[in-house]
């Protein structure tokens, strides 16, 4: 790309490139006033002049942003003092046009296909394509910005609690907003959108800033955090369906962060993780008090989950026991086969030949719901005159068992059995030279990791009230992985993003749910190639990533030092 | 201090080393020599419990090693810098000598050990945070002597540590040898620069091919005309 538009062009084109890049944004702007279809179906009804609807709205957000990167520059070096060169303006402004442009082709092409044909696009939608194609190119002639430097900057430190508080209320607002959209086109536009706000916000900087401050301010982030997950349920006002949603996330999370130890941590390939999952949720079933459970000994709830956790985790000592003296692919074969032998034991274990454990394919259904301190989970509540109900309370159930795990996991990241796990991950022959036992500490991971799964099992079971051998397949184990390696392997954060992304998406777009595998599959081969350390990168794993890059950067570095004599310090690329 | 009698390791049906008989005495510098294959590795690694030795016996202050898991073996008081440093690269400084301190429970002790190696290698300490893939080979090779003194060992195996390293940088890492061994440390060296590693060793055993074919004094060593033919380029 570099070589198409000499350096020399570009800084001559400068200006004329700024002003046309502003033409394109306004006319991106503009064209919010105008219709972008004929019918009234597809999206929001935009078939009016001079009344944008409200998911027009946000074809203007996008734009403005070109605007001001694009305009600010002009007022002048002096007047932006520190910020001249802290943000990369013409980077970001190159990459706001692109995903402002991506954000309209996403809605047109959504508009051509329920109103069938490109010929229901009016004018408005074709103005909005057009601004942003001259927006893109007018940018491509823009000079490189250099690396943002907003991350280098003093903040004071009321202002990184501000940003971190008003980012999670954004966050709030955004997932209620995400989840009322029914229609899968709206919500593949508005998804479009947020990737494009994100990547725009990672170039200018702001991220690696937040970042830093979220750094300084752990507690606040981890809090806010939690208040903000906490009230999702007041956003929904009694609704079901999209709480319905959120639990299953929870859940699927919390699994996912339980394999997270012993992948992303241990870095053991386990492949029938999902076993886990069922065993608990199995076991819950049989100790419940549902008419079809098969064990005649019903525990309060507290105790069952402790149960549940145990029974897993003791499955996983049996599993890990003879396996874990082996690595690599033949842990993942022994666990993919573990898998497929839990879920064919539930299948048969319905007393023909052996003990009636789990009635067979028929599984365990009417398992009645939680009760748990007189709280009736099952239950519509009313708080602050809000309607709480069913999958809210189960939601909110999981949320307290995901803070747990998420303090476990912390505590154990960053304790002398996590350097353990971590060391055996580096290179299990310099860690066992060390000291470190590593037989035992991979157990310990796998029997914890599991036990996380056999808890969140048991709430499961209860949520959707009859457990069955056949929602425990091997397809289930291959997502909790892909949650795991697409959020970022040995983060939470990451492993929490990658979690919604796989449940939510299949839930929204329900028309693509036959090409699922598809569309994962190679969601999971451009991440491999282009960002393999995950959405949110592990601190301790960049390095193992990218050890060629810095390799090659030595090189590059030393070849400059041989060729000319010396090395230039100033960094490359033109400011403003 | 340390005793190994009529060792035999194997890897599959290869014996790598056929029945070697050494000892090492407390406070000593102790070198083996030899050449690629000739069983130097193995034979550390079987000390510290890595590999199990098919027969013969390996005593440890009275104590018998062999059969030992490795970490067992590392709480014992043997500490090794394996070959080719094996360092967790993507670790910073710090954690990677953490790591050397595995086996031990006293924080404070751990705390002041640290400190002793970044007073033996200023440039670990001066860039403790990093990741220690970052460093040159030198720097790596400071880091994995200073991991394995972590567990305060009474014995310290040093697999090749001069490997890859500029004259100077040999230099230092000998000097550093001779410190711990003023310290203390009883050490047991494996090294192709058998120049470097004799000056500095009370005794030197010469392996081929998992023999040990003779051993001497490593002054006497130095003077010797086999060695110096084979080890030392001298005809």
């Amino acid at each position: 790309m570099r070589a198409i538009i000499s350096d020399e062009t570009k800084v001559r084109l400068r200006y004329p490139a700024r002003a046309v890049g502003i033409l394109g944004a306004v006319l991106m702007i503009a064209s919010i006033m105008m219709p972008w279809a004929y019918g009234h179906e597809a999206l929001d009804d935009m078939g009016f002049y001079g009344a944008p609807s409200p998911l027009q709205v946000f074809f203007v957000i996008l734009p403005v942003i070109v605007l001001l990167l694009l305009a600010a520059p002009l007022v002048g070096k002096p007047r932006l003092g520190k910020f001249a060169r802290a943000l990369a303006w013409n980077t970001s402004a190159k990459t706001a046009s692109i995903a402002a442009t991506a954000t309209v082709a996403v809605a047109l092409i959504d508009i051509a296909i329920e109103l069938e044909g490109l010929v229901n696009v009016e004018v408005g939608g074709w103005l909005a394509l057009v601004g942003g194609i001259v927006a893109i190119a007018a940018t491509l002639f823009l000079p490189d910005s250099p690396e943002p430097t907003l991350d280098r900057m003093k903040s004071p430190n009321w202002l990184q609690i501000l940003a971190i508080v008003v980012l999670m209320g954004m966050l709030l607002f955004t997932a209620a907003f995400a989840l009322s959209l029914d229609k899968a086109g709206q919500f593949l536009m508005f998804a479009a959108f947020l990737v494009g706000v994100v990547l725009v916000l990672r170039q200018v900087g702001v991220f690696a800033w937040l970042g830093l401050a979220a750094a300084n301010n752990n507690r606040v982030l981890v809090l806010s955090a939690f208040i903000v997950a906490f009230a999702f349920p007041f956003t929904q006002n009694g609704s079901d369906a999209n709480m319905s949603i959120a639990s299953q996330v929870l859940i699927f999370a919390a699994a996912a962060l339980g394999l997270n130890i012993v992948v992303g941590l241990v870095g053991l390939l386990d492949l029938g993780y999902i076993a886990f999952l069922g065993a608990g949720a199995f076991t819950a079933a049989v100790l419940s008090d549902s008419a079809f459970a098969t064990v005649n000994f019903k525990p309060p709830f507290i105790i069952t989950v402790l149960i549940a956790g145990v029974v897993s985790s003791l499955l996983g000592l049996l599993i890990g026991a003879p396996t874990l003296r082996v690595s690599g692919d033949y842990l993942a074969i022994v666990t993919l086969a573990f898998g497929e032998i839990f879920r064919i034991t539930m299948n048969n274990l319905d007393g023909t030949d052996g003990p009636n454990l789990t009635n067979g394919p028929n599984g365990i259904p009417g398992i009645p719901d939680l009760n748990i301190f007189g709280y009736d989970l099952g239950a519509v509540h009313d708080i602050l005159g809000i309607e709480i109900g069913r999958f809210a309370n189960y939601y909110w159930l999981m949320l307290i068992v995901i803070a747990v795990i998420i303090v476990v996991f912390m505590n154990l990241n960053y304790s002398r059995i996590g350097r353990g796990w971590v060391a055996i991950r580096e290179d299990e022959l310099a860690a066992e030279a060390m000291g470190v036992n590593a037989f035992a500490l991979k157990l310990l991971a796998f029997a914890g990791g599991a036990f996380l799964a056999g808890v969140a099992g048991s709430v499961k079971a209860h949520m959707d009230t009859s457990v069955t051998p056949d929602q425990y397949v091997f397809l289930e184990s291959a997502f909790l992985l892909a949650a795991v390696v697409l959020g970022g392997m040995g983060t939470v954060m990451g492993v929490l993003i990658g979690a919604t992304i796989l449940k939510l998406l299949p839930e929204k777009l329900r028309f693509f749910s036959d090409y699922r595998l598809l569309v994962f599959g190679l969601l999971m081969v451009f991440m491999m190639r282009f960002r393999p350390e995950g959405i949110i990168a592990d601190e301790r794993r960049q390095l193992e990533f990218h050890a060629e890059d810095e390799e090659l950067a030595e090189e590059l570095e030393e070849e400059l030092i041989t060729h000319h004599g010396h090395l230039n310090p100033e960094r490359k690329g033109f400011d403003l | 201090m340390l005793e190994v009698k009529d060792l035999v390791v194997a890897y599959g049906r290869v014996n790598a080393v056929k029945g070697i008989t050494f000892e090492v005495g407390k406070g000593q510098v102790v070198t083996l020599l030899g050449t690629n294959g000739a069983g130097k590795s193995t034979t550390l690694r079987s000390i510290s419990g890595l590999l199990k030795p098919v027969s013969g016996e390996i005593w440890f202050e009275g104590e018998r090693l062999d059969g030992l898991p490795a970490h067992k073996i590392v709480e014992r008081g043997i500490a090794q810098s394996p070959e080719g440093r094996r360092l967790f690269r993507q670790m910073s400084v710090e954690d990677n000598l953490k790591l050397g301190a595995f086996s031990r429970k006293d924080t404070s002790g751990v705390k002041a050990d640290m400190d002793r190696v970044y007073d033996l290698f200023p440039v670990l300490g001066e860039r403790r945070t990093e990741a220690a893939g970052l460093f040159s080979g030198g720097e790596q090779q400071m880091l994995a002597i200073g991991r394995a003194m972590m567990c305060r060992p009474k014995l310290l195996m040093l697999d090749e540590p001069s490997m890859g390293l500029s004259p100077i940088m040999t230099q230092t890492i000998m000097r550093t040898i001779k410190e711990l061994q003023a310290d203390g440390v009883t050490i047991l060296l494996v090294e192709q620069n058998a120049q470097a590693a004799l000056s500095l060793a009370d005794k030197g055993y010469v392996l081929e091919v998992g023999h040990i074919v003779f051993s001497d004094s490593g002054r006497n060593l130095l003077g010797d005309d086999r060695v110096r033919r084979t080890y030392l380029g001298a005809d």
